[in-house]
Parts: structure tokens; C-alpha cells; sequence
């Protein structure tokens, strides 16, 4: 017995996260995204030592001004600098977007666990909550929610992040019933496991899976979410700079078809950044798939 | 007499269809009563669907049983609030059948085996770790495991860490359900021996089950013969598998594989399955399959009765089953 077990291979040697997390590292895709994404980090949080101009400095000899050498990106129709308020809107529309993806994994993941592990009528009725909740029109229920929270951050993250849990707590359910039935988690309660231990030592690790998928899926459509909202001026307002109201603002007909670069750089960076963490995604999701262990 | 360990009074465990699912009412256990003296191995068998599994995981309290008692060192586990019977739980541990499905894929051999001492909070953190080393050392399994995960080690290795983690505890009652059937049959024998060395060396109470009839012979003191969630027959091995009384269970001994090909020998075969739990046969559950049946046995529920001293069976038909 012992010496088949001394023979097991170093390389299996592992935990499940850290096999998937080698899984992941074979993703070429998967891996590209993530250091686009990592040089978009970097940059969006370092740019105030990098760059001379802040968002929302005002320079009056350069108004609609085309990408050059001393404003790159170009500047918009009140003289500041693109690539200054670019970086800004991006350190908003990301804060915003894993914020919001924060809370709605928290809400999403105690609905679940509480739906699951609740008893039949709990259930019954969480669910039935959970029903109504995705029923409701997704951007009717955005908007009327944004014009009772009203404009800014705070009240932006608490929308999306309002919204998007519904999903995630069926998932979370689903996975959890099915552990509920599995002989560990009867040898746990055997043991006198109370909730507490079975959410939190059995649940949780065995839906870090589902979390992390969900979680890099979901910033990227937090960031559109964010974007869009912006956009119908019920995000973040203006003179702050995020991702959607730069498009916002720059969507009369002459800045579209004059000044390209006003909208040309926020959408590039909008759809680089959600195709990356897509990317990451999915190849979090494969990572993560047992049966990738066959191929 | 001393008290048993375990006793166990009219066991009954009924699954009712959920409001949303329509279905009949599946009587898995009717009225089972047995003791399970101190240091006393306890076979429970029966085919498949007899409801070997549900004793088992009623008796701990994993399912709630429908009506009857349990009484654990005289005290009825049913009638316990969840946080008192949470306590009583580390006196008793549960080994399951699949060792592939019953330790967690997520956690290494040192957190499986400590977690019931974090949970029931025995012990600083050293002395948690040093009983489960205790635990690995106990079922022959290397130190270096206690770090590994649980898909390093092959079905055998793994059932080894199953019994270290009911061990852990030191607990007062094992319940083994078939912890053999899902290894290969030399892994079995290896477990089997390593079960009765720790059960002769600690002295430990178990309640065996199993649906086969030789690892049963071989490990139990009693055992106890299920059939469609009724007892059919107790009794002290030796008595059973020398003497069996009732036609259910000779027809069970009868199918065990003799190893003397040349050894001639007259098999019962039972035909037909065992019938559905959600619509019982009346009287004798077995008379659809009993050769001896009469027109009586539908009509009378035998009484399990006593026909040699720690011998009871459950048949009418005095005259064919002595």
C-alpha cells in the first residue's frame, strides 16, 4: 500500500485549484487575455505618473483636437485630454463593475445557500423570488431602478449589482443540492456539522468554480451594464469620465463623423477590455472542468 | 442483563411524495427492533432494497425515521433537538460504501481526518492532528498521506482514510454500510481483516451491512436478515448460517459460491425481484416469493418469535421452517 502511494506522481501532487490553475496556463487565448488585461490594469492604475494631463484639465488652444504629440488620443470638445479621462473612465468603469460583481456573488451565493439548504418551503419560496426577479425586463428594471437611486457611483454599483444575483443563485442552488447528497457532506453532518461548517468548508470551496466563472463573465457585462447606463445619463455623470458617458458625450452627429477619436478610443478600450476578461473566462471555465482531465 | 449499546424499538421510516412531486408513500422500514450489545458486531443483510442502508443512516439519525426509537447508551436519539444530537455525534461514526464519493475532492487526507475533531472542538490543533496521524498509522497508511488529496490514493487506500475518519472520533458505535462492495475483491479482503483487527483491538460496537453473506459470516457475532424493510430472522451467526430458520434466508445461504465444484449441493432460487416498498405484499412480505407460501400468509403479519435462545424468525410455517 504504501509504496503505490510514495509512487504517485509529483506533478499530481496538487490541489484541484492549482491543477486547474496549470489547466489554464495551457489556454493560449485564455492566457493572452489576461495580460491584455493586466496592461490595461496597469496602465489605468498608473497613469497619473505617466501622463501630464489629468481628466479634467481644460486646455483651451486644443479644442476637438486630433491624437498629436502632446495630447495622444486627441482631445474633446472642451479641451481635455482623451487618453487622460480613457484612463480615469477606465479606473471607474472597473471599479464599478468589481464592486457591483462583489455584491451580487455575496447575494447571489446566500440566496443559493439558504434556497438549498432551507428546507422545501424556503425553497419554494426563494425560488419563487428568484422567478420573479429574472421575469422582470432587464433594462426597464435597470432604468427604473437608476431613477430611484439616482446618478453617481454608489448609487450605479448598487443597481447593477441589484440586477445581476438572480442567476448566479440558481447555479449556486443547483450545485449545492447536488452536494447535499454526496457522501462527504453526509460524513460532515454525521460528524455534527452545523450550516455554518457545510456553507462554508464544503459549499463554498466546491462552488469556487462556478464563483470565479461567474465572477470574470460577469464584470465584463457589469462594464457594458455600466456603460450603457452612463450612456442614457443614469450612470455615472458627467464632469467625471467613465467609458460610457465619453460615448455619451460624444454622440451628436459632427463629433461621430469629425472627431472620431472622441468615440473611437472609449469603445476600442470598452471592447478590448470585455473580450479579455471573456477570454479569461471561458478559459477559467475549461480550467475548471473536470473532464479537461481526460483530454 | 447489561445494556445494549444500541437498541433500537420499532424503526419505521415512510418516504412521502413532496407536494410537487405526485407518488405513492415508500414504506422503507416497517417496525425493525434489534439491540447492538457493547463490543458486538451486528450484520445487517439483505438484497438490494431492503433497506439494509436506511437502518443504517436512520439509526444515526441521517435520515429522520418516521416513528420508533433509538436508544443510544439509554438515551433516544430521536427525541434529541439538533443541537443535542449534534453532540452526541462523536460517538458515533458512519463508514460509507463508495470511497470515491466519501471524502471530499477539495480537501487534503489531514483536514478530512481532523475535521470531525474541529467540528465537535476536541483538542488543540496539534493534538487534532497528532489523533489523525494516529488514525492513518491505525489502518496502515503512510504519515507523508496526511498531506496529499484524496484522487492521489486508489480505491483501497481511500476506503483506509474512510475507517481512519469514523476512527478519529473514537467513537462507541460504527455503522459500516457494505464499506467493501465497491473494491475489488483482493482490496476487500484487506479491508475486512484491517476492520476485524481494529474491531478485536479497540473493542469496537459495530453494525455491519452488507449483502454478502461470507465477509457477514466471517466479521459479525449477530446477525440480522432484512427483507422489503422487515426482519426476517436474528440470530447469532453460527445459529444462522448452521441452522437457518427461515425460508428467506436459507434461500440467501443457498446462493453464497462454494469454492468445492465437486461438492453437490441443492440451490433455492428465488424468482422474481424484491417487490416495490411503495406497494408492500399483506401479511408476510415474502410469500410472493416464498416457496412454502399458504393461503395464511397473506392474511397474518408473522411476529418475529423466539425459537431457540438469541434465534428469532419471522414465518408462520412452523412446520417447514422448524
Amino acid at each position: 500500500m504504501s509504496a503505490s502511494a510514495t509512487t504517485a506522481s509529483a506533478a499530481s501532487h496538487k490541489g484541484p485549484i492549482l491543477r486547474a490553475l496549470s489547466r489554464f496556463v495551457m489556454n493560449h487565448v485564455a492566457v493572452t487575455g489576461l495580460v491584455i488585461l493586466l496592461i490595461i490594469l496597469l496602465a489605468v492604475l498608473t497613469y497619473p505618473l505617466w501622463w501630464t494631463y489629468s481628466p479634467n484639465q481644460i486646455d483651451l488652444r486644443a479644442l476637438n483636437k486630433g491624437p498629436g504629440a502632446s495630447h495622444w488620443f486627441g482631445t474633446d470638445g472642451v479641451g481635455r485630454d482623451i487618453l487622460a479621462r480613457l484612463m480615469q473612465g477606465g479606473r471607474i468603469s472597473l471599479l464599478v463593475a468589481v464592486i457591483s460583481v462583489a455584491i451580487s456573488m455575496a447575494i447571489g451565493f446566500l440566496v443559493g445557500a439558504v434556497s438549498s439548504f432551507g428546507g422545501r418551503i424556503v425553497d419554494g419560496t426563494v425560488m419563487r423570488l428568484v422567478d420573479l426577479a429574472m421575469t422582470l425586463p432587464p433594462v426597464i428594471f435597470l432604468l427604473v431602478l437608476a431613477s430611484i437611486a439616482g446618478t453617481g457611483i454608489l448609487p450605479t454599483i448598487l443597481v447593477i449589482s441589484l440586477l445581476s444575483w438572480p442567476v448566479l443563485s440558481r447555479m449556486v442552488r443547483a450545485r449545492l443540492l447536488e452536494l447535499r447528497e454526496r457522501d462527504f457532506v453526509i460524513a460532515a453532518r454525521g460528524m455534527g456539522a452545523g450550516m455554518a461548517h457545510l456553507l462554508f468548508r464544503h459549499g463554498l470551496p466546491n462552488c469556487i468554480d462556478i464563483l470565479v466563472v461567474y465572477a470574470t463573465l460577469q464584470v465584463a457585462n457589469a462594464i457594458l451594464l455600466e456603460a450603457g447606463l452612463s450612456f442614457l445619463g443614469l450612470g455615472i455623470p458627467p464632469p467625471e469620465a467613465s467609458w460610457g458617458n465619453m460615448l455619451n458625450a460624444a454622440r451628436s452627429t459632427i463629433v461621430i463623423e469629425q472627431y472620431a477619436w472622441q468615440w473611437m478610443f472609449p469603445g476600442a478600450a470598452l471592447v478590448i477590455t470585455v473580450l479579455a476578461i471573456n477570454f479569461v473566462g471561458d478559459g477559467l471555465r475549461d480550467a475548471f472542468d473536470p473532464r479537461s482531465d481526460l483530454q | 442483563m447489561v445494556e445494549p449499546l444500541l437498541s433500537v424499538r420499532g424503526l419505521t421510516k415512510h418516504f412521502t411524495p413532496t407536494s410537487f412531486s405526485r407518488g405513492p408513500v415508500v414504506r422503507a422500514l416497517e417496525n425493525v427492533s434489534f439491540d447492538v450489545a457493547r463490543g458486538e458486531v451486528v450484520g445487517l443483510v439483505g438484497e438490494s432494497g431492503s433497506g439494509k442502508t436506511t437502518v443504517g443512516r436512520s439509526v444515526l439519525r441521517l435520515i429522520e425515521p418516521t416513528t420508533g426509537e433509538v436508544r443510544f447508551n439509554g438515551i433516544d436519539l430521536t427525541k434529541l433537538s439538533v443541537a443535542e444530537m449534534r453532540r452526541q455525534r462523536k460517538h458515533m461514526q458512519y463508514i460509507f460504501q463508495d470511497p470515491f464519493a466519501s471524502l471530499s475532492p477539495r480537501m487534503t487526507i489531514g483536514q478530512i481526518l481532523t475535521e470531525g475533531l474541529h467540528i465537535q472542538r476536541i483538542g488543540t490543533r496539534e493534538e487534532r492532528e497528532h489523533r489523525a496521524k494516529a488514525a492513518l498509522e491505525a489502518v496502515d497508511l503512510p504519515a507523508d498521506a496526511f498531506d496529499r488529496y484524496a484522487h492521489e490514493f486508489s480505491g483501497g487506500q481511500r476506503q483506509r482514510v474512510g475507517i481512519a475518519r469514523a476512527l478519529a472520533l473514537e467513537p462507541q458505535l460504527i455503522v459500516a454500510d457494505e464499506p467493501v462492495s465497491a473494491l475489488d475483491v483482493s482490496i476487500q479482503a484487506q479491508i475486512i481483516n484491517l476492520l476485524r483487527s481494529l474491531q478485536m483491538r479497540l473493542g469496537l460496537t459495530m453494525l455491519f451491512i452488507s449483502h454478502d453473506l461470507a465477509v457477514v459470516e466471517y466479521i459479525c457475532d449477530t446477525v440480522i436478515v432484512l427483507y422489503l424493510g422487515r426482519i426476517m430472522e436474528v440470530a447469532p451467526s453460527e445459529a444462522l448460517y448452521a441452522d437457518p430458520r427461515h425460508p428467506y434466508t436459507r434461500a440467501l445461504l443457498s446462493a453464497i459460491p462454494d469454492p468445492d465444484p465437486a461438492k453437490s449441493r441443492t440451490r433455492q432460487i428465488l424468482k422474481g425481484d424484491i417487490p416495490s416498498p411503495a406497494n408492500p405484499p399483506s401479511g408476510c412480505v415474502f410469500r410472493t416469493r416464498c416457496p412454502y407460501a399458504v393461503d395464511r400468509c397473506a392474511a397474518v403479519v408473522p411476529p418475529l418469535e423466539e425459537v431457540s435462545p438469541g434465534h428469532f424468525k419471522a414465518c408462520i410455517r412452523h412446520e417447514v421452517s422448524g
